[in-house]
């Protein structure tokens, strides 16, 4: 038996009952890791923190008292800062960074026993869909097509890098971010599942900011029970964190069902646009099947702002982003470029324009611009009214349905330089994940087949604010019946 | 009251002032984070993660400062928003490390308010009430030094991130005796409301100084604003320098730019600062780590109950109700201090010689105190004390001069005026046998004084009222001393 | 509404990014087409909407007034590019 081939609850499970020990497992990982550095999915390699903490679960498990997570060993985005661990979210601009400070999502894993294998490449501060804005270059996808080409493909973002070692089998489980489809749509395009709760469910202290009103930290895994599972731990009411829900954290895993039976699942017709390929309606239609013959009932619903989700989002990410990001100036920690006799002005300019890339710098220019002077209630303003129509429509449709199912992304993985020209086209990666982050609803995928390349196809439920246990057992009921057990060739 | 006028060559001009007054919000701990607010540490020895806006970190508010706010605006009679928000004012600067200030620019949490001020303490006619626009809550910047390295300007952020009550003026003062007396009174009620100890020395209390002129009763001038002036004085200075200035302009035919000027207490002047302005555009927009003030009754009640009886109101009671003068009422309510010292002073004396009291306090005591430099919690006698000391005069124990012999002794030794008396036997005396043998002994020295009184020069009585109270050390009863004196010379 | 390089400027400016006149030439574009493309938000109908403080019902909590933290000046500094005498250390700002 392959210790990496396991998924959360087998290596946990495993780990109690002393089919294999803590150490072993994290041993594992750690080969597996080294062996897959041509992925590029690790900006940080931590084996002596898997194996401690691998030590301790066994030590634990001598004493007989292990924790939830005691013997798993997980990978963190390098979004969230780890104590005394570099942490760049990606960008040049805090090259060197070491917190002195644990998020509460990390400490969260940490205290339930799970171990630290590294930390992941994703895009800068989380914005991008391929992971090519990484500063420290993109991440591969484990994937790739079927066509004897090795086109090297995206792994999707911004949580990139977590999706490609789960996918890669480099880690049983990693943590994700999801601002606006960063956990799901890379889960999609590598053929795992990643759910982001509802807004407000886990902590967002110490998770270096992108869009305050929109950054939900959440789980990826191999499957919708490791995912439970995770989120369960990272979960929970944090003081520290002021838009932090002050809510006890259900026993998801426990009360994890397929069963589906009566449920009521909303088809959105707004969901079907113009250029998606035809292999994303088959998959859609796949899901929609097999959700009928788990005995749910199928409602076709209409969400009627959908469209302008997506220019919403483009407008309220990059003015929060704007702000979040003014504290990399060069003062306190990262980069500092100061020109020669140059003032105090020179040195911010000079150091921003070194630290940020091309896209980090768009999405400031952008959020700038739409704050400014004579454009706030044009922009930034009006765009907080349509997403308060948008959160209407599916507070309205909630009386239609208890579930929508949609696809994850508009398209399979696609290859890396394919869209990087174009921003726009990039942008639309997300088209059908951005609605439930404005919504602040909780949404995962699941994968649900291959489509004619070879490549994974992911589907989307977004349930009802605080239902996670409604959308992983939806998820489940999918998991099930879809038999997705395609994974990726070694070819790292 | 006499309008303020600037006589230009070309005629009057009346000033027009609004101030935006920045007061440090009385708490132990900051606005969004935990870390002290003590004035004078170590540098960056008071900072959390949050205040050095570390990746990742969030802002909690403290619920002392949002109360405090809010009873600062119940003491200005102002309209109390229950529902208030964050806002984050964008800009870059070395001593604001989020890179934006939160403030609250579209709902502050207290609107429209009022302060009355008297121009002249003896002069209720002098009083005229001041407009406020709004109070809101905001972050303190931190602290940048300059002269510390050639090339270097050094960053303590100790500062950074305590709470202060932005507190706006309309604009409607019209000279800087006005606006003196705006900023005196203001800092008053905070001293009282205990929202702010108002130590302009410490920079608890700052004004950024709107100013502009125009010809009297015409439409409003361009206005400048001197930020940061830290003291009454030089509030009052930069309003009539900036106005002289502006007038001087207007007429040689310039114009006015709105522009941020700095006071310069060195020169006396204030100086634009342009030259580092660049187009600022704050790009407000709601804290989006912050959900809204929402304030609850239960909250609001607890506020107004907590507040103290404000200065107006005591001082009026002091006219009414205890009889003083407008000048002593006053004079006693301007400072909280000043006031608690008087009541409890009271308090053991008896409100029935509220007018005695008020007047030896506002002459004999603040008079020693002037003279040796002393402010009224370092005074050397405590109510207590003085309340004993006003007993004996009452009682006839002491006679006036008496009494300012022993008050003397208290000032130097912090001793109580009975031991006093007692030891140095200090005791007014009514003893008619020692006051005749006084007398005689006196008529004896000056026979032909004698012969002149009871040849009518009666002016000299008093020459022989003072020899005999030479002769009794001062400590014989002016009264029976007169009716034996009558006696003998009769 | 278009976005011309004097605009780019200005905006690269409130945003402390030096951008290059190259950079101005390729930004003008990027930022005009994503600007006109969310320009479609203006024919949604916003009559009476007002913006939602928090998509997920939630209120706000307030800290009590104790001293909790500070007092971790090396933690503060320990990433300073440029940290002298316990102050961080910034190119001299002349006022
Ligand atoms: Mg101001
Ligand atoms: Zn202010």
């Amino acid at each position: 038996m392959n210790l990496t081939d396991l998924g959360i609850a087998a290596i946990r499970d495993g780990v109690r009952d002393g089919a294999f020990s803590a150490r072993e497992v994290a041993g594992a990982f750690n080969a597996a890791i080294e062996t897959g550095r041509a992925l590029n999915a690790f900006t940080v390699e931590t084996p002596e923190h898997a194996l401690a903490a691998a030590d301790a679960a066994d030590a634990a498990r001598a004493s007989g008292d292990l924790k939830p997570l005691s013997g798993v060993p997980l990978g963190i985005k390098d979004l969230f800062a780890t104590r005394g661990v570099a942490t760049t979210a990606g960008s040049r601009i805090l090259e060197g960074f070491e917190p002195r400070y644990e998020s509460t999502v990390s400490a969260n894993l940490f205290a339930a026993g799970a171990g630290m294998l590294g930390k992941l490449n994703m895009d800068e501060f989380a914005m991008g869909s391929s992971n090519e804005t990484s500063a420290w270059g993109p991440v591969l996808s484990p994937w790739r097509r079927s066509d004897g080409g090795n086109a090297p493909l995206t792994p999707g973002g911004s949580s990139g890098g977590s999706a490609a070692a789960v996918a890669a089998r480099l880690a049983p489980g990693v943590t994700g971010t999801d601002t606006g489809g960063s956990i799901r749509q890379p889960a999609a395009f590598v053929g795992i599942t990643g759910i982001k709760p509802t807004y407000g469910r886990c902590s967002r202290w110490g998770v270096v900011a992108f869009a305050s009103s929109l950054d939900q930290a959440g789980p990826m895994a191999r499957d919708v029970r490791g995912c439970a599972i995770l989120l369960e731990a990272m979960a929970g009411f944090d003081p520290k964190d002021s838009t932090s829900l002050d809510l006890p954290v259900p026993n998801w895993e426990a009360a994890l069902s397929g069963d589906v039976r009566g449920k009521r699942i909303g088809i959105p017709k707004e969901y079907r646009i113009d250029g998606v390929p035809e292999e994303i309606d088959r998959v859609w239609e796949k899901g929609i099947a097999l959700m009928r013959d788990a005995g749910a009932e199928i409602v076709e619903v209409s969400l009627p702002h959908t469209k302008y989700a997506l220019p919403t989002y483009y407008i309220i990410a990059p003015a929060e982003a704007s702000s979040n990001l003014a504290r990399y100036d060069g003062v306190r920690y990262g980069l500092r470029v100061s020109p020669d006799n140059g003032n105090l002005t020179d040195m911010y300019e000079a150091t921003r324009a070194a630290g940020f890339g091309a896209e980090v710098k768009r999405r400031i220019m952008i959020g700038t611009y739409v704050l400014s002077a004579g454009y706030y209630d044009a922009y930034f303003n009006r765009a907080q009214k349509v997403r308060a129509l948008i959160a209407r429509d599916f507070e309205r449709v909630w009386g239609e349905c208890d579930l929508i199912l949609t696809p994850t992304a508009p398209s399979a993985a696609f290859a890396l330089g394919e869209k990087s020209a174009d921003p726009i086209a990039m942008y639309l990666n997300d088209v059908f994940a951005v609605p439930a982050s404005l919504a602040g609803l909780p949404a995962i995928s699941v994968p649900a087949g291959l489509n004619d390349e070879g490549l994974p196809l992911g589907l989307q439920l977004v349930g009802r604010a605080l239902d996670e246990q409604g959308v992983l057992n939806a998820a489940l009921a999918l998991e099930e019946r879809a038999g997705f057990t395609a994974r990726p060739e070694a070819w790292w | 009251m006499t309008d303020y006028r600037i006589h230009g060559a070309t005629g009057e001009w009346e000033v027009v002032i609004g101030l935006e007054v920045h007061a440090q919000v009385t708490s132990n701990a900051k606005l969004f984070s935990g870390a002290s607010t003590e004035f004078g540490a170590e540098p960056n020895s008071q900072v959390s993660l949050v205040d050095a806006a570390m990746p990742g970190m969030l802002p909690v508010p403290n619920a002392e400062c949002i109360r405090q706010a809010v009873r600062t605006g119940m003491a200005l009679e102002a309209r109390i928003n229950p529902w208030s928000r964050f806002d984050r004012k964008n800009y870059f600067y070395a001593d604001l490390p989020q890179g934006y200030q939160i403030s609250q620019l579209y709902h502050p949490i207290v609107g429209e308010g009022e302060i009355e001020i008297w121009l002249d303490d003896k002069d209720e006619g002098s009083a005229k009430r001041i407009g406020v626009e709004r109070i809101h809550i905001e972050q303190d910047a931190g602290k940048l030094m300059h002269d510390q390295h050639p090339s270097f300007s050094y960053v303590d952020l100790n500062r950074s991130g305590v709470a202060l009550m932005e507190i706006v003026s309309k604009p409607d003062m019209r000279s800087p005796e006005e606006a003196g007396a705006y900023v005196r009174k203001l800092r008053a009620i905070l001293r009282y409301v205990g929202s702010c100890d108002g130590n302009m020395e410490q920079g608890s209390m700052r004004a950024d100084v709107n100013v502009s002129v125009r010809r009297p009763g015409g439409g409003l001038g361009t206005r400048t604003e001197t930020k940061n002036v830290n003291s009454v004085r030089f509030i009052m200075a930069a309003i009539e320098h900036e106005a002289n200035r502006q007038v001087d302009l207007l007429e040689a035919g310039g114009a006015i730019v709105q522009e941020t000027r700095l006071w310069d207490p060195d020169k006396c002047e204030t100086r634009s600062l342009r030259s580092k302005e660049e187009a600022h555009d704050y790009r407000y927009f709601p804290d989006p780590d912050l959900l809204p003030v929402e304030l609850t009754d239960d909250f609001l009640l607890e506020c107004r109950a907590s507040l103290p009886e404000l200065p107006d109101a005591k001082r009026r009671r002091y006219e009414a109700a205890l009889g003083l003068s407008a000048y002593a009422a006053s004079v006693l309510t301007a400072d909280v201090i000043t006031a608690r010292w008087f009541e409890s002073l009271l308090e053991q004396l008896g409100e029935e010689h509220a007018q005695r009291a008020g007047n030896w306090v506002t002459s004999d005591l603040f008079g020693a105190l002037n003279r040796l430099g002393k402010t009224i919690e370092e005074s050397p006698v405590s109510p207590a004390q003085a309340a004993e000391l006003l007993r004996l005069t009452a009682e006839g124990t002491l006679s006036g001069t008496l009494a300012k012999q022993v008050f003397e002794i208290m000032l130097e030794t912090g001793e109580d005026p009975a031991a006093i008396v007692e030891a140095r036997g200090l005791k007014q005396t009514s003893d008619t046998g020692a006051i005749d043998a006084a007398i005689a002994d006196v008529l004896a020295a000056n026979p032909d004084k004698a012969a002149e009184y009871r040849g009518g020069k009666d002016k000299l009585f008093g020459f022989f009222v003072g020899q005999v109270m030479k002769a009794m050390q001062g400590k014989a009863n002016p009264g029976v001393v007169n009716e034996l004196l009558k006696k003998a010379l009769s | 509404m278009s976005v011309d390089a004097a605009t780019v400027r200005h905006i690269a400016k409130l945003a402390r990014i030096a951008v290059s006149d190259a950079e101005v030439e390729a930004l003008a574009p990027e930022l005009n087409n994503i600007l006109g493309w969310v320009e479609q938000l203006q024919e949604v109908d916003i009559e009476g909407v007002e913006p939602i403080p928090a998509v997920i019902p939630n209120s706000l909590r307030l800290r009590d007034d104790e001293v909790t933290d500070g007092g971790k000046r090396e933690d503060v500094l320990a990433n300073a590019p440029a940290a002298e005498h316990g102050f961080f250390a910034v190119p001299k700002v002349i006022e």
